[in-house]
């Protein structure tokens, strides 16, 4: 019985893995990447995956073939009890999976320059930059170009590459597009950047990846790519907001508060994030 | 007076109520029946005082299988919640409460669980594998063990009195400071850490001494069982990185308690420096956690193939290979936040060499397989399933290691997958592995095959029903730590998966008690009268099952690798026909209890700030080693004609 563990070992895995990759379907979002960073992103994994599957795969068939001839009940195959080392045998498995490395530490050097999320994307379109504030428990996007900005919602035009410069007013989250691309974490008195672009028009889910406290499962946030001209309309549009936000206006909107609702303004003061990350710099800043 | 103490700290609502009573009443269970049966003398002298390693580590495996069942609770509330919560129901716990949960599961399994499991193990087995009467320091030992239990205790305190940490198990600031974590859960943490922290650091220091300085003679340090060198890796370890985690979290206490600004978010603190600290200490506790399981499998897979290690001095090298490039790769823990790409692409390659000596070691446990006469037993089957899921794990952890593709899976349930499969697959199947290993040789007699058998199954198919669908949920963008989520992501029928599998895994452990249970009421069938059940090959198993106290008669003399096999297949006699000569032993003594117990009111203190007696407990903590030192009388002796005769006892039962 014992000798058909490790088969059935690795038929119970197939099992659940296909059990879980079905109930997953469409919803697995990693495989559909909607934005050229995410693309690749997923390319290398898959490179990756497949590297490594040419010493995996051969790990697999040993383990069988090697518990299945030597288990103790078979008596014909050779019972070899001091034969502990081979030095063409170990060199084999010292030097196969160094070369797979080093093939592996190529990919990983240029992909890590190539998606290094503060490289700018080469696109014949303009870049826009859009602020990013992790606030206590939502996300505030600041749009310093259009005079607008948003609350739990982010509109971004297609084809259209978008500088993210991220901070946060809260313990540090992470900001994260799965089907856009990567992820950089959001610190306070701090800007990172983030470049992606979205290949098409689509709703994605945006939502923050470091936990931040309590309100933090509500830090979710919908991502609307549409066409250049739609999202100049809505920009516009929302110039127009009657809610206005400037640096008093954000203090009480920064105060902590849960599962808030796509909210829009009007940016009154194109300096408010400048502000923001600076009010940890000044002296007279709040002790956190 | 009592600092920030008053009576509301222990009125949390219904669920921690329940929690609190359990306590309390497991508390006054274990009392009374120790009263009852008048258990309390012999507890006392034969036990808590004991300065005898395998009593220690016997005491350090009860422990951690205490909070193992405290950890896997908090796990299972945590998947239930998420099983329950989507879309407009929200579960059954608050958030804050939740968070709580979720700190204390991941410091509990690592820190009270899987540490203590591990220097269980050492205790046991390395002062009988060197051929050593025990380890250098005996009352350092006991020291450690009780610091561990204290902090341990002072962890389990939060949740009678006060609350725990809400902030995940590392507590990164600035959430953990004290602008965002005002109340006492942070400061449990932290403390709980530190005492604990200084046991490991001394338990640490007394095992390198112990390898390096009490082998038997002629057991060079290439002839040392590479369980031992796996031991002594972790030790190193240890002491390199336990001292980087004291620090950190001194430096935390200080924002917290002393205002002060190391990772603060305004007045130049830097939150980042902290992320970089604490995994500098949490890279390498990987290691010491997982180097002494990959050398209970090198016993292991020897043993039930009935042939030598192969590869032995590729291992030794492997072994140091990874011991010293877990120092180098720390920041792979946190390639999101934001630090060049030239610097992410070291840490990543430095990252994806460890998997060479870790495939090294794979293929050398295949190859001692090989041309060998592989016994099913079950700490073989452990080993199995540990391939099977390890090298899944490794894969999913070379996936993370590229920082291009870690972006898309940074603290994604993917990530948490991968993690629990290292962890659970390497190190607590290595551990269970060991313990049917070394069972017979700690109490005298092997434990249950069948229900051994049973108890794999369940938790090998628990694992996967638990985590293969964290695994897609990380690639469907599910992050960890989630206390609840929207319906329309599709996430749900795989996090009731993952519930399903917590239940299974929960029968595995169900079938350990059972297998424990009948394996004590069936004893007398499987008692192991010739101290040798597995035809094993290393020293512990030349002596009589259970161990002796003193551990040898007469210390053996290496010649070779398999000391034992070679002296039992040429007949010789490993003590080479030295007469018997007096042993010397520690005495018991209470100070190492005594110091701990100071350490924890300390603890508790310091967390509550009831300065006088911070100023008390921390004038005794001082003293109370200091008497220690003045004590003279410290060992007895069994004269030499009383070890001939025990021995002769035990040959005789052969």
């Amino acid at each position: 019985m014992s000798k058909y563990t490790f088969p059935l070992l690795m038929a119970i895995l197939a099992a659940i893995g296909a059990l879980a990759f079905f109930l997953g379907g469409n919803h697995i979002v990693l495989l559909h990447p909607r934005g050229a960073i995410a693309a690749r992103e997923l390319q290398l994994m898959e490179t990756a995956v497949q590297l490594m599957l040419l010493v995996v795969v051969p790990v697999f068939i040993l383990t069988f073939g090697i518990a299945w001839h030597y288990r103790a009940e078979n008596t014909r195959a050779r019972y070899l009890p001091n034969w502990d080392h081979n030095v063409m045998e170990e060199a084999v498995w010292w030097i196969v999976p160094m070369i797979i490395i080093v093939v592996l530490a190529v990919l990983t050097w240029r992909s890590t320059h190539q998606l290094d999320p503060y490289r700018a994307i080469d696109a014949s379109t303009p870049p826009l930059t859009i602020q990013v504030v992790a606030l206590d428990w939502k996300w505030l996007f600041l749009y310093p170009a259009q005079g607008i900005a948003t609350v739990n919602y982010l509109e971004i035009p297609e084809h259209t590459p978008i500088d993210f410069e991220i901070t946060a007013d809260a313990p540090m989250n992470g900001f994260w597009i799965p089907q856009l691309g990567g992820q950089i974490m959001a610190m306070p008195g701090m800007v990172t950047h983030l470049h992606l672009i979205a290949d098409g028009p689509g709703t994605y889910l945006g939502l923050s990846s470091n936990f931040s406290g309590a309100g933090f499962a509500g830090m979710q946030f919908s991502v609307q790519a549409t066409t250049t001209s739609a999202f100049t309309s809505w920009a516009t549009r929302t110039a127009h907001a009657t809610t206005t936000l400037d640096f008093p206006t954000y203090q009480a909107l920064a105060r902590p508060s849960a599962h808030n609702p796509p909210t829009f303004y009007a940016l009154s003061d194109i300096h408010l994030y400048t502000k923001i990350v600076m009010q940890f710099m000044a002296s007279s800043s709040p002790v956190r | 007076m009592f600092g920030k103490l008053t009576f509301a700290a222990v009125e949390q609502g219904p669920i921690v109520l329940v929690a609190q009573l359990f306590i309390l009443f497991g508390a006054v269970a274990v009392i009374g029946l120790l009263t009852y049966f008048k258990r309390w003398r012999w507890l006392w002298k034969e036990w808590l005082t004991s300065l005898d390693a395998k009593k220690i580590g016997v005491m350090y495996i009860i422990v951690a299988l205490v909070m193992l069942f405290r950890g896997f609770t908090d796990a299972a509330m945590m998947r239930t919640q998420q099983a329950l919560s989507v879309g407009a129901s929200h579960g059954f716990l608050e958030p804050h409460h939740f968070e709580q949960v979720f700190t204390a599961h991941g410091v509990i399994m690592i820190f009270f669980v899987a540490m203590p499991l591990m220097f269980g193990l050492l205790n046991l087995v390395v002062p009988l594998q060197i051929g050593t009467r025990d380890v250098a320091f005996p009352f350092l030992n006991s020291l450690s063990f009780w610091l561990f239990v204290a902090g341990a205790s002072l962890a389990m305190l939060s949740l009678v009195i006060g609350q725990f940490a809400a902030t995940g198990w590392l507590a990164y600031p600035p959430l953990s400071e004290l602008a965002y974590s005002p109340g006492v859960g942070v400061d449990y943490y932290i403390w709980s850490l530190q005492i604990s922290g200084i046991g490991t650091l001394l338990a640490g220091i007394n095992f390198v001494v112990t390898i390096l300085k009490k082998r038997a003679p002629g057991m060079t340090l290439m002839r040392m069982p590479i369980f031992v060198w796996t031991a002594l890796a972790s030790m190193m370890l240890v002491v390199v990185s336990f001292p980087v985690l004291t620090a950190t979290l001194g430096l935390l206490f200080l924002d917290r308690f002393g205002a002060m600004h190391f990772f603060t978010s305004s007045f130049g603190g830097n939150m980042m420096m902290y992320v970089n600290l604490i995994w500098t200490w949490g890279h390498p506790e990987v290691y010491i956690l997982v180097l002494p399981a990959f050398g209970v499998f090198s016993e292991v897979v020897s043993t039930f193939s009935q042939k030598r290690l192969f590869g032995y001095t590729s291992m030794v090298g492997a072994t140091m290979a990874i011991t010293i490039l877990s120092f180098v790769v720390w920041l792979h823990h946190f390639f999101t936040m934001g630090a060049g790409a030239d610097v992410n692409s070291f840490f990543g390659i430095m990252t994806m060499i460890i998997a060479i000596p870790t495939g090294v070691k794979v293929f050398n446990w295949l190859f001692t397989m090989y041309r060998g006469r592989v016994l099913f037993k079950t700490p073989l089957l452990w080993f199995l399933g540990f391939v099977a899921l390890f090298t899944v794990g490794g894969m999913a952890g070379v996936l993370l290691a590229v920082p291009g593709a870690d972006f898309e899976l940074h603290n994604s349930l993917f990530l948490v997958a991968h993690f629990h499969t290292m962890i659970i697959s390497g190190v607590l199947f290595g551990d269970f592995a060991a313990l049917t290993y070394w069972f017979p040789k700690i109490f005298g007699f092997r434990l249950n095959e069948v229900w051994g058998r049973r108890a794999f199954w369940g938790w090998v198919v628990g694992f996967m029903l638990a985590f293969i669908p964290l695994y897609i949920l990380g690639f469907m963008g599910a992050t960890r730590r989630l206390d609840h989520y929207p319906a329309g992501l599709g996430w749900h029928p795989l996090f009731i998966v993952a519930a399903i599998g917590v239940v299974v895994l929960a029968l595995g452990g169900l079938f350990q008690v059972v297998q424990f249970i009948k394996s004590i009421r069936e004893r007398a069938q499987t008692m192991d009268t010739t101290g040798d059940p597995w035809n094993a090959r290393t020293l512990e198993w030349s002596v009589s099952s259970p161990a002796p106290f003193y551990n040898f008669a007469r210390i053996p003399h290496v010649h070779s690798r398999d000391a034992f096999w070679e002296a039992k297949h040429e007949k010789i006699d490993l003590a080479e026909n030295e007469p018997y000569t007096d042993i010397h032993l520690p005495k018991n003594t209470g100070m190492g209890i005594y110091i701990a117990a100071t350490a924890l009111v300390f603890g508790f203190a310091m967390v509550w700030q009831i300065m006088w007696l911070v100023v008390l407990t921390g004038i005794a903590l001082v003293v109370l080693p200091v008497i220690r030192s003045f004590d003279e009388d410290l060992e007895y002796t069994i004269p030499a004609a009383e070890v001939a005769r025990l021995d002769a006892a035990h040959a005789s039962t052969i």
